[in-house]
């Protein structure tokens, strides 16, 4: 017992270095040589940490409610004067809206591919944290295998799509958003069907922009405003799932394909609740 | 032993701190990094075995769940951890203005590796505009919340732990001695 501690103490911590070094890169070649981590040991420790990160969100959930409570007791009298108004206002707007209901309605028919994703099987989750650096876009949801989440499930939020699951635990789920500088999507134009690969760019991430390259459109008929949609030629994502508008179009300089920017319908600031849906198009193949 | 644990427990709680509350507190989606106040303040107050010791734990927690690359993060917040151990040596550690320059540095170091290591070699060439978006507005977030967190830090190192400065740096303390 002496003579181990002994031991550890005369390690130089030049040497200590240098074997937590190669420990280190032992660990990175072997994680890109399998292209996952250990996931035994992420599943325990996610097993162990989760409960802490669910009742710090839970705690600050309940203060945030508090504060809340507070201040809407000195303007909810505000509020009601407001709405008093509001209502008088509203009622001729609404007259003038049932009237654009109808068109509404004859334009969504033409874009059926638009509910397709409401068939799918869906989880609601709760993003509990997220990604400690600045660098990349991933979070944690607090559901898992137990909630039927398997790797590579899609993620939508009320407007669009959002990410991909790609590590889950008994009860958590590693979420990466489409956002992220790593993640790529095969998405298609709904009008034209021509593909493109969307790719999230931290130089954009400001402006809640994506890029996409590969656009192969010879005839011009693309144009800004263009909805986009996932792929029916994607591995990992369901058909249909709708991505953003474009917004910006360039001509490569090999004069045969675009790139450009799209807008996305999810504030990924302020991202709460997502749904994941649990079938995988690997699934779809099989049915 | 008591020190040990108090120093995973310390570890564990920045980890949680990190992953749970300081985005919420992130200014313009850029979060400050508490791992790297925590492995350079034990780094400059124990020596650069604990500066290893610290930054490895940071780093394999972070890449246990969001690493990219298992094994990354570890080795990074490890070499922060282990250099700022040099400081301990040369610097007092209860001067606030040593470990803030320390965490400046620790931090664009940091942010240069993984810009250099993830986003350069997928050929993003941009760096401007990573250096002045991501970077620096992080190295000064940091080095503000090094000014709140430090003083803390170093109550838990002086009131909960064993102060280890002979044991820890026994080849090479001899002038600088216990303060």
């Amino acid at each position: 017992m002496k003579k181990k501690l002994k031991f550890r103490i005369n390690l130089k911590s030049r040497h200590l270095l240098v074997i937590m070094t190669l420990f280190c890169l032992a660990l990175i070649v072997g994680a890109a040589a399998s292209g996952h981590g250990p996931e035994k040991l992420q599943d325990t420790a996610g097993s162990l940490v989760m409960p802490f990160q669910k009742s710090i969100v839970r705690m600050g959930d309940y203060f945030t409610r508090l504060r809340q409570s507070f201040r809407e007791k000195e303007s909810l009298v505000a509020e009601r004067e407001e709405l008093m108004e509001q209502i008088e206002s509203l009622t001729s707007e609404n007259n003038k809206l049932i009237q654009d209901q109808a068109e509404l309605k004859r334009l969504q028919d033409l874009y059926d591919l638009d509910l397709e994703y409401e068939n799918y099987p869906k989880v609601a989750a709760r993003i509990i944290s997220k990604d400690p650096g600045n660098w990349y876009d991933t979070f944690i949801i607090n559901k898992g295998t137990r909630d039927g989440i398997r790797v590579d499930n899609n993620v939508i939020a009320g407007k669009g799509l959002v990410g991909i699951v790609t590590e889950v635990g008994t009860n958590w789920a590693t979420v990466r958003s489409i956002i992220d500088d790593s993640s790529n999507v095969s998405a298609m134009t709904v009008s034209t069907a021509d593909y493109l690969v969307v790719e999230g760019d931290l130089e954009l991430i400001d402006e809640g922009k994506l890029r996409f390259e590969q656009l192969y459109d010879q005839d011009n008929m693309v144009t800004a405003g263009e909805r986009v949609v996932t792929s029916n030629i994607s591995e990992k994502f369901v058909e249909g799932l709708f991505v953003g508008y474009i917004s910006e179009l360039y001509q490569d300089t090999n004069n045969l394909t675009k790139t450009g920017t799209i807008v996305t319908p999810v504030d990924f600031r302020h991202l709460r609740d997502v749904f994941v849906i649990t079938t995988n198009k690997v699934d779809l193949f099989e049915e | 032993m008591r020190t040990k644990i108090v120093l995973f427990i310390t570890i564990l709680i920045c980890f949680l701190l990190q992953s749970t509350v300081i985005p919420e507190i992130a200014i313009g989606s850029i979060a400050p990094n508490l791992p790297v106040v925590l492995c350079i303040s034990m780094g400059l107050m124990r020596g650069r075995k604990s500066g290893l010791w610290t930054g490895f734990f940071c780093g394999i927690l972070i890449d246990l769940f969001y690493g990219s690359l298992f094994g990354f993060y570890a080795l990074i917040y490890m070499y922060i951890g282990y250099f700022s151990g040099y400081a301990h040596r040369i610097c007092y550690d209860d001067d606030i203005k040593v470990p803030l320059l320390l965490v400046t540095v620790g931090d664009f170091v940091y942010g240069i590796s993984v810009y250099a290591l993830q986003f350069l070699l997928r050929g993003r060439l941009g760096f401007r505009t990573y250096l002045f978006r991501i970077i620096l507005p992080e190295v000064f977030y940091t080095a503000f919340l090094t000014l709140i967190v430090y003083r803390v830090f170093y109550l838990i190192n002086y009131r909960l732990m064993k102060t280890t400065r002979k044991e820890s740096e026994s080849i090479w303390v001899i002038k600088s001695g216990e303060l």
